[in-house]
């Protein structure tokens, strides 16, 4: 794409879309929202940068594989279910604590780990395609 | 309490390696090493829960800390265990086949996750208790096996995925229909829930066009008679691994789960039911085994007699008396293990003449007479001769068929039987008796992993057609627990009165 | 209500049938699409339509209002569209590559694997070389 205009808001959409996401992952345990809806965010994020500057871009910005973001998001989901099959003999059983800030508590669970292991997991495996059909060549 | 959690390996443990081998994206050798962790680690936890199934009989476990029949269960009996015991026995053979078939740029292309995703997905079909859940690994199969099935980039692997993709995506579209029937008429999706509400229910058009939608969805999968198509036109285009852990594995999940739907939610034993698997059974087995005789791609031919035995299970179900069923799952059995390695020996018998084509090959009896040998014992299995594992399984089918008095589903599977025999023979004939018509330019070694693994299976083959004795056992017990879901609905709910809607397990923490 | 959902299944479920008998794969891949939305709004139905309240619990109470929506037919339905979307999305890199490769999109000329290995060729391609036969793979 050579528009000008998108080229050069691309970063701020980027950014933007990037935090919104993450805020959807976080909101997502009482509120609508969490680690799917978060990932799909995520992944128009750079879907946005990869259409506007280019894929190698978007996948230096990425940082890591598409696919090895996904193993690493599902290791993650994974693993959190781990503590309640050991503790409750009922696997994905969740685990919350508070830890203290001083000021403030602040509520921790595994499901924080399963929401973000999904939300990598949605990425990545969105961008694995997402990549390899712009990277196409016209036919 | 501890047993229940070797409930869980099976499909986590899959999962984890998908995972581990996706983060080992870039470093190839690393994901073999993996792999050859995971396929003996496989084989470890699946038959573990298949020797704490036989101590304790059916177990369930929750997830996520919910009463039954709100969260997703787990629950394995004896077909499932074995199912799921047999399925790490063929993931280790295939596994070590796959080490020299799979090359650097198949792993770039996903093989590894692939195949531990599609393990997943199979030992999670066997074992789920809920029929939502069964349909998410259903999907999750169809996409780990698109993605398996098109791993060279070939156009005639393109071709036979969308032909696979199309139908099999069909087939799970009328299984959503069937479950949004389901859901719609019983209000759960719990399969120990609906084994107590659906028969109690009276058979209103709803249930009884889900019945059928089920019979269509899961015969699509198995490849039961109007519906296998997609089989043949896409299995001889994948790699030869490939092919043979499709081959073994996914069509008896179809199989699996019409048994387990059509003993627990519905009746087999209702005449209209009886008609309508008799008549698939045997169109099955007589259309499959006509399709294989003229074929003169190997790979081709086996896909259409593995269409054809899918009929020799269906009729398991067709009788659904206690022998029937006790014949079915052992030939499910026996058939996953001789199909994994027919479709194996076929990529062994291309890589050292280099066709899997009847016509291009030949002289192997001389020039390769180990694989020779490697050939006979799945090949005289399959088709039923006396000392190996098929035998048994026919036998146990036929007599039950006599017993019942299906005199003609008895006489069609014999003629499909003999019918096999002859379509092995000609593989026989052609690829190991007659002289080769082209001259290889370099005599071709067969690759040691190929002979190690196809050895295995076969070794399993001989081991249960020489001591039949257990699995013939385990069968019984399986059977005996498909007529009888009380003890299903038991493992899942425990004791009756112990279920109060709503209530958390001991132990959530929440 | 209930009416006007009944028919939105049955146009969704018509439609999708319609165009997967097409000979077009991309058809067939939107009728797929529409034909599983068509099963999923089946699910949302068999749920029972009624409560218009989201089944979300208030911030600060601790259950779900009596009147709410019933939850489970929409966990089902979530996670049919996430499936649902992942196979669209493959069938899609599937018709791209099946593109780049055939040249077009017409299931009756894609033949490659029909032809791979077939019995029914004339008697004299019955010895191909393997020069021909991978010209003709490819042709």
């Amino acid at each position: 794409m050579n528009s000008v205009i998108l080229s050069a808001t691309a970063r701020i959409f980027f950014t933007a879309m990037l935090l919104v996401s993450i805020w959807i992952l976080f909101r997502g345990h009482n509120e609508p929202g969490g680690g799917f809806v978060g990932g799909l965010m995520g992944a128009a994020a750079f879907s946005i940068l990869a259409f506007a500057s280019g894929v190698p871009t978007a996948r230096r910005a990425l940082i890591l594989h598409p696919i090895v973001l996904a193993g690493v998001g599902l290791a993650l989901a994974a693993l959190s279910g781990l503590p309640g099959l050991f503790y409750n003999d009922s696997y994905l059983l969740h685990h919350w604590g508070y830890v203290p800030l001083g000021f403030t508590e602040i509520k921790v669970g595994t499901t924080m780990i399963f929401d973000l292991g999904v939300y990598f997991v949605v990425v990545g495996g969105i961008l694995s395609f997402i990549f390899r059909l712009y990277e196409e060549q016209p036919v | 309490m501890v047993d229940q959690i070797d409930l869980v390996w099976p499909v986590l443990l899959p999962l984890g390696f998908a995972a581990l081998t996706a983060c080992l994206w870039g470093a190839i050798g690393a994901q073999r090493v993996v792999t050859i962790a995971g396929v003996i680690a496989q084989l470890y936890v699946s038959l573990r829960l298949l020797f704490t199934i036989l101590e304790t009989g059916p177990l369930a476990i929750q997830f996520g800390g919910w009463a039954p029949p709100f969260g997703i269960t787990f629950v394995a009996d004896a077909l499932a265990a074995v199912l799921v015991a047999t399925t790490g026995v063929v993931v280790l053979g295939v596994g070590l086949f796959a080490l020299y078939d799979m090359r650097q740029r198949h792993a770039h292309s996903g093989y590894y996750p692939l195949f531990f995703g599609l393990v997943a997905a199979v030992n999670g079909s066997f074992l789920t208790g809920d029929i939502f859940n069964l349909y998410v690994w259903f999907e999750i199969m169809l996409i780990a096996s698109l993605g398996l099935l098109a791993i060279s980039r070939t156009p005639a692997q393109i071709d036979g995925a969308i032909k696979y993709g199309i139908l099999n995506l069909f087939g799970t579209i009328l299984f959503i229909f069937a479950l949004a029937l389901i859901y719609g008429s019983a209000g759960t999706m719990n399969m120990a829930d609906l084994a107590r509400i659906l028969p109690e229910l009276p058979l209103t058009p709803g249930v009884a066009a889900a019945a059928l939608m089920l019979i269509a969805a899961f015969g699509v999968k198995a490849g039961a008679f109007p519906l296998f198509f997609w089989l043949p036109a896409s299995y001889h285009t994948a790699n030869f691994a490939v092919g043979a852990i499709f081959a073994g594995l996914l069509t008896k999940v179809g199989v699996y789960a019409t048994f387990r739907v059509f003993t627990l939610l519905y009746e087999a034993e209702a005449p209209v039911f009886s008609l309508v698997f008799t008549g698939l059974a045997g169109t099955t087995m007589l259309i499959g085994v006509i399709g294989a005789v003229v074929q003169t791609n190997i790979r081709r031919m086996l896909s259409f007699l593995l269409v054809s035995h899918i009929g020799n299970m269906l009729m398991g179900l067709a009788i659904a008396t206690p022998e029937a069923l006790t014949g079915a799952t052992f030939y499910i059995v026996h058939h996953i293990v001789v199909m994994a390695n027919l479709f194996m020996v076929a990529g062994a018998i291309a890589a050292v003449s280099g066709s899997d084509n009847l016509g291009r090959i030949g002289g192997l009896l001389r020039s390769q007479p180990l694989l020779a040998l490697l050939f006979l014992i799945p090949a005289l299995s399959l088709s039923g001769v006396p000392p190996f594992s098929g035998f048994w399984g026919k036998f146990l089918l036929v007599d039950a068929a006599f017993r019942a008095e299906s005199y003609w589903l008895a006489f069609i599977m014999l003629l499909a039987g003999f019918l096999t025999l002859y379509a092995v023979s000609r593989i026989w004939m052609e690829a190991f008796w007659k002289d080769a018509p082209i001259k290889l330019s370099a005599r071709r070694r067969l690759p040691p992993v190929y002979a190690v693994s196809i050895a295995v299976l076969g070794a399993v083959t001989v081991g249960i057609g020489l001591f039949a004795q257990p699995l013939v056992e385990l069968s019984i017990t399986a059977s005996a627990e498909m007529l009888d879901p009380a003890s299903y609905v038991a493992a899942v709910f425990g004791e009756p009165e112990a279920v109060r809607l709503g209530e958390s397990l001991p132990g959530e923490t929440q | 209500m209930s009416f006007l959902y009944a028919i939105a299944v049955a146009a969704y479920a018509g439609c999708g049938l319609y165009l997967m008998l097409s000979r077009h794969f991309m058809r067939v891949i939107l009728g797929l699409a529409l034909m599983t939305n068509g099963a999923i709004l089946m699910i949302f139905f068999s749920g029972r339509l009624g409560s218009m309240m989201p089944a979300i619990i208030p911030f600060g109470d601790t259950a779900l209002a009596f009147d709410a929506a019933n939850s489970l037919p929409q966990a089902l339905v979530l996670t049919a569209i996430v499936i649902a979307f992942a196979l669209t999305a493959f069938t899609a890199v599937l018709a791209v590559a099946a593109y780049r490769r055939f040249g077009g999109l017409d299931i009756a000329r894609i033949r490659a694997a029909e032809d791979l290995g077939s019995p029914f060729k004339p008697a004299s391609r019955k010895y191909p070389s393997s020069k021909n036969r991978e010209k003709k793979r490819h042709g």
